[in-house]
């Protein structure tokens, strides 16, 4: 059972990595022990020797390469995010991110379906779907875009910057709004979330309320996370202060700055980027249902 | 006590005074959003389940629950008393909370009785049993109706199908999982 489920996982992680080397991507390896992540709220990193954390992300490295004239870059890295663990969540986890410039949030989402594709033709070439709680999603059938906006009005009857307002924006996204994207059948993008839920993402032209993110979810299981990047170093500081002052607020430790990205941040060109979750990639191809089935190893087993 | 990170299935903790066992455990945590831990407990006093949603930082008390082997005394009403026959301690214990328990209490039986504090809260019973059958039809010979089995009634007065072989005052093995015949006892 478990012989299986490494070798699909090997077999995902190869049609990934092909899938971006056949398109000109660079794939990179930047360093995972460093001395600052990017601050949020609720992402609390791995600290390791006395001013050194483990990445809870590769973002802050790889959006310094497109500082330096890379156009394509991918990456694919274990991160760490301190005391996650449950069905969806490991502590120790593999991401793949990918980063382009000159472009914005609409191309990830192309990028997204022909990845997707690639990934069900590759490993699933009898089947043809990706599998979730008994759910079939089929990334050949047209894929559904919803705004988060939209999402709160049509699932839950509620508005989205009320919820947030009242500390229930979790529990609505949670509890209503991922159970019923659980039934589409075809991949869901949720997108255009409120701007204070997207720390370093740009925010909508016309619409400084809302932020050019969006999530991508099968069945209901939430994958990926991509936005256009902000690369205004002022705001950028400020947003990281906020998340700083939101962590003080609530008892959590204040987090360090990466000093040197946000130094380099004003040389970066419009660029967009995406992290997908490589272990949720792989339980939605092996059709389980919890992420301790995909893995060599789960942390109670070591 | 116990913090959220501490949350699993099987974890015993006090809520609203009463002890609560974790039965299914969940974290959740959308992309950027707050961490939330879903709990599914059973009260462990009335077997009710409470669906209960945890944030970070929130705290709980340890149920501190002990298993004590006790002998059964007698009944008096619906309250049934034990004593542990090391130190003479006796508890009560209402029908209500003993559920289907109370069919196989034989004065003298030894039982496993939880405690939650001072207050027993359920018992553990032997998986086998012995009971006296007080009360059955006799087998007509040469019956050839087809029925397998028959009503019997034994000394707790709890009533079971048995094999239309077993005869008043016999003794009988009932197996306490499913409350079902299980052979005779020779001799």
């Amino acid at each position: 059972m478990k012989t299986d489920a490494l070798w699909l996982r090997a077999n995902v992680i190869k049609a990934t990595r092909d899938f971006f080397w056949e398109r000109g991507f660079l794939e990179v390896e930047t360093p995972l022990l460093i001395p600052a992540n990017a601050p949020e709220e609720y992402i609390n990193p791995v600290v390791t020797l006395p001013s050194w954390q483990l990445q809870t992300s590769p973002e802050i490295c790889m959006k310094r390469l497109l500082c330096t004239g890379h156009k394509k870059i991918f990456q694919i890295s274990h991160c760490w995010r301190s005391l996650e663990r449950g069905s969806r969540h490991l502590s120790e986890f593999t991401m793949l991110e990918w980063y382009r410039t000159d472009c914005d949030y609409q191309t990830l989402m192309v990028d997204c379906e022909e990845l997707l594709q690639h990934i069900t033709k590759i490993c699933l070439p009898d089947k043809g779907y990706f599998a979730y709680n008994s759910v079939k999603i089929d990334p050949f059938s047209p894929w559904q875009r919803i705004s988060v906006q939209e999402a709160f009005l049509h699932f839950g009857k509620v508005n989205v910057w009320d919820c947030l307002k009242k500390g229930l924006y979790e529990d609505i996204l949670t509890s209503i709004i991922e159970p019923a994207l659980a039934g589409f059948e075809s991949p869901v993008i949720l997108m255009d979330y409120p701007a204070e839920l997207a720390a370093l993402a740009r925010t909508k032209s016309g619409d400084s309320k809302l932020a050019e993110r969006f999530e991508l979810y099968l069945g209901g299981l939430e994958l990926a996370n991509g936005f256009s990047e902000l690369n205004d170093p002022l705001e950028q500081r400020n947003r990281f202060e906020d998340a700083n002052r939101v962590r003080t607020c609530s008892g959590q430790a204040e987090l360090p700055l990466p000093e040197p990205f946000l130094n380099k941040l004003a040389t970066m060109p419009a660029s967009a980027g995406i992290a997908m979750g490589v272990d949720r990639l792989v339980m939605l191809t092996a059709g389980v249902d919890t992420i301790d089935d995909i893995v060599a190893f789960t942390p109670e087993e070591l | 006590m116990y913090t959220v990170a501490d949350l699993k299935k099987g974890l015993k903790i006090i809520l609203d005074g009463d002890p609560y066992l974790v039965v299914a455990f969940d974290f959740v945590k959308p992309g950027k959003g707050q961490a939330l831990y879903r709990t599914k407990m059973r009260n462990m006093i009335n077997g009710s389940l409470l669906d209960r949603t945890y944030r970070s930082g929130e705290s709980f008390e340890p149920a501190s629950l002990e298993e004590r082997t006790m002998e059964y005394l007698y009944k008096e009403g619906d309250h049934y008393t034990f004593m542990d026959q090391q130190t003479y301690d006796q508890v009560v214990m209402e029908e209500e909370t003993l559920g289907d328990a109370k069919n196989y209490l034989l004065e003298n039986l030894k039982v496993e009785v939880m405690l939650f504090g001072e207050k027993a809260i359920g018992i553990s019973l032997p998986n086998f049993v012995n009971l006296r059958v007080t009360a059955t039809e006799q087998w007509a010979k040469g019956d050839t109706s087809g029925n397998d089995t028959k009503p019997a009634t034994v000394e707790t007065g709890y009533v079971l199908r048995v094999p239309p072989f077993i005869e008043e005052g016999e003794l009988i093995v009932i197996d306490t999982r499913t409350g079902e015949y299980s052979t005779r006892v020779k001799g």
